[in-house]
């Protein structure tokens, strides 16, 4: 399939948008206000109790409406009639990419209702709102992935590795976000640091075994010949001599994608190492020495290109059944 | 998506008898350039790399047979469209519901007034049905020449899909595939005719004819082996006549 740049940028910053807002509303609805009793000052009679909520939190969430924001934006892009966008919220009884319209607009509600209290410090319905930011993320996040698994002709994506994919990715991505974010001197997330790290090495090392799998499934995919596409394989082995045009056509460009297969595995291998492996590692030194900002802000950017380079991977790759037809 | 059709209006093509002159595809592009559903612009129409959406593009494969004389090569010309499927994926993706399968006669159409362009279609389907127009911004596809097949002020004769009255061996016929009393359908059951990758589940309407067996006295003929020829044996003028046409 031809990688279209407006779907990749989509897909990519939506989803780490997503995952910002899934690990901020996770923590809005489960962990803060993170509350305090600081000792007494001496000679003082009750001791105060401090409860708040990290000024960083309203900045991944203000990061997670840009970012979600100029995925869809770059979605909308991709139509050619783009001023009928609006009409694709109407058919969400049936198809997928209507439900993740529905579903991304739904989620902006708590969203900037969250951002809104945030910035007010009113501090009410956090939890509730959290939760449903933190569920809403899934949803719309899950729907993306269901756009590419429910079409059956493109077998890389009618599979189970395609919405599971999309959710680690996305939720991978946000979580380098939200590791640079917690470096700035004012974001106030300093506790927990070490668990966290942790926790994103071993997420993405599960995303490299995750992606792995992945590619050794679809390597053993059959790939689309003519005998199939055209039913005369009952007849003899079929080979296509002449194509309807001497032009490329829509078809031949939108599905006769081959480069990407060609250098399969030295894309797969830069994949690996800046999407997982490079951040992985320096998250790992940061545990063992101090560092500074910088290190988590190259990690995001090795991890923010690796993931381009995977997504454009996950189109460029898949062979669609009409390229059968054209024996390619 | 309406209820199962009763009236399943579709093509049956004769890959036996179709030669590959693409006067389907020629008489298609110029009808619906001018119908209800055109135009269908091209990109540089007159110049270097013409480009553009058509409805139905004729392939042209190579079957290799084993037979008890040996190997033996046959052509098959295969034009390719829309097969109107019963159960078709690219209306339950259209978010918009400008992709429709019509409950009277199951025709699948798209509305041009409401197609956003968004292509998913196009990669639902697999048999390549589906082109989106740069010129237009929307999707197009065969309409199975709904408006010449109900046209009023056309002659009866002439109520046919363009590809089926321009078909000059009679390769294409049009009819209703869901009544099986139907003369296409009465065909498809004498020629074993069959649905394209089935295995996908869209139940596709239209059906294709197999070429029919060669006859006897062809069956099996070698292919002539490549003759030899020691071009130094020859009188000069005949080695030098077989250097000139040689290049």
């Amino acid at each position: 399939m031809r990688p279209t740049f407006s779907i990749i940028l989509f897909t990519v910053l939506s989803g780490i948008g997503y995952g910002l807002w899934f690990l901020a509303g996770l923590g809005l609805a489960a962990y803060w206000p993170v509350c305090r009793t600081p000792s007494p000052p001496s000679g003082a009679g009750i001791p105060l109790r401090f409860c708040g909520y990290p000024p960083g939190v309203l900045f991944a969430l203000i990061t997670g409406f840009v970012l979600v924001s100029a995925g869809l934006l770059s979605s909308v892009g991709h139509l050619g009639q783009p001023q009928r966008a609006w009409r694709a919220l109407s058919q969400w009884r049936s198809s997928w990419l209507s439900r993740e319209g529905v579903a991304s607009i739904a989620t902006y509600a708590p969203a900037t209702a969250l951002i809104a209290i945030l910035s007010l410090s009113i501090w009410q319905w956090m939890h509730p709102l959290g939760a449903a930011l933190a569920v809403g993320s899934v949803a719309t996040v899950f729907c993306t992935g269901q756009i590419y698994a429910s079409l059956k002709p493109i077998r890389a994506w009618h599979n189970a590795y395609t919405v599971a994919g999309y959710l680690l990715l996305g939720l991978y991505g946000g979580a380098l976000v939200f590791w640079a974010m917690a470096t700035l001197p004012w974001a106030g997330f300093a506790r927990e640091h070490t668990a966290c790290l942790a926790a994103l090495i071993a997420l993405a090392a599960l995303c490299a075994v995750f992606k792995i799998l992945y590619w050794r499934y679809i390597d053993r995919l059959p790939p689309a010949d003519a005998g199939r596409a055209t039913g005369l394989d009952a007849q003899g082995s079929v080979r296509s001599f002449e194509q309807p045009h001497t032009e490329e056509n829509y078809l031949t460009r939108e599905m006769g994608f081959v480069l990407a297969r060609k250098h399969a595995s030295k894309l797969r291998a830069i994949t690996l190492l800046c999407a997982f492996v490079l951040p992985a590692l320096l998250a790992a030194m940061v545990l063992l020495i101090p560092a500074t900002w910088a290190v988590a802000w190259l990690a995001l950017a090795f991890g923010l290109s690796g993931i381009f380079i995977e997504r454009w991977l996950f189109f460029a790759e898949a062979r669609h059944a009409v390229s059968g037809y054209y024996g390619r | 998506m309406p209820p199962p059709t009763a009236k399943k209006l579709g093509l049956v093509i004769d890959l036996d008898t179709c030669v590959g002159c693409h006067a389907c595809a020629v008489a298609c592009k110029e009808w619906n350039d001018g119908g209800d559903f055109g135009p269908l612009p091209d990109a540089d129409p007159y110049g270097a790399h013409p480009d553009g959406v058509w409805f139905n593009r004729v392939h042209s494969y190579a079957v290799e047979q084993d037979t008890p004389g040996g190997k033996r090569e046959l052509t098959v010309h295969f034009p390719r469209s829309c097969l109107h499927c019963e159960t078709p994926a690219c209306v339950t993706v259209c978010p918009t519901g400008a992709s429709y399968k019509r409950a009277e006669d199951g025709i699948v159409l798209v509305d041009e007034d409401k197609c956003i362009g968004c292509q998913l279609c196009a990669w639902a389907c697999p048999y390549g049905a589906r082109e989106f127009s740069e010129e237009r911004g929307t999707m197009q596809k065969c309409t199975l020449c709904v408006d010449r097949i109900y046209n009023e002020t056309l002659d009866p004769a002439d109520r046919q899909p363009a590809c089926v009255a321009a078909c000059p061996t009679r390769a294409r016929h049009f009819g209703d595939l869901g009544n099986p009393e139907s003369p296409i359908s009465k065909l498809v059951a004498e020629r074993d005719g069959y649905a394209l990758m089935p295995e996908f589940g869209y139940q596709p309407v239209n059906r294709y004819l197999p070429p029919r067996p060669r006859r006897d006295g062809c069956e099996g003929a070698p292919m002539p082996p490549d003759e030899k020829l020691d071009r130094d044996q020859l009188p000069g003028v005949l080695r030098w006549l077989d250097r000139a046409l040689s290049r």
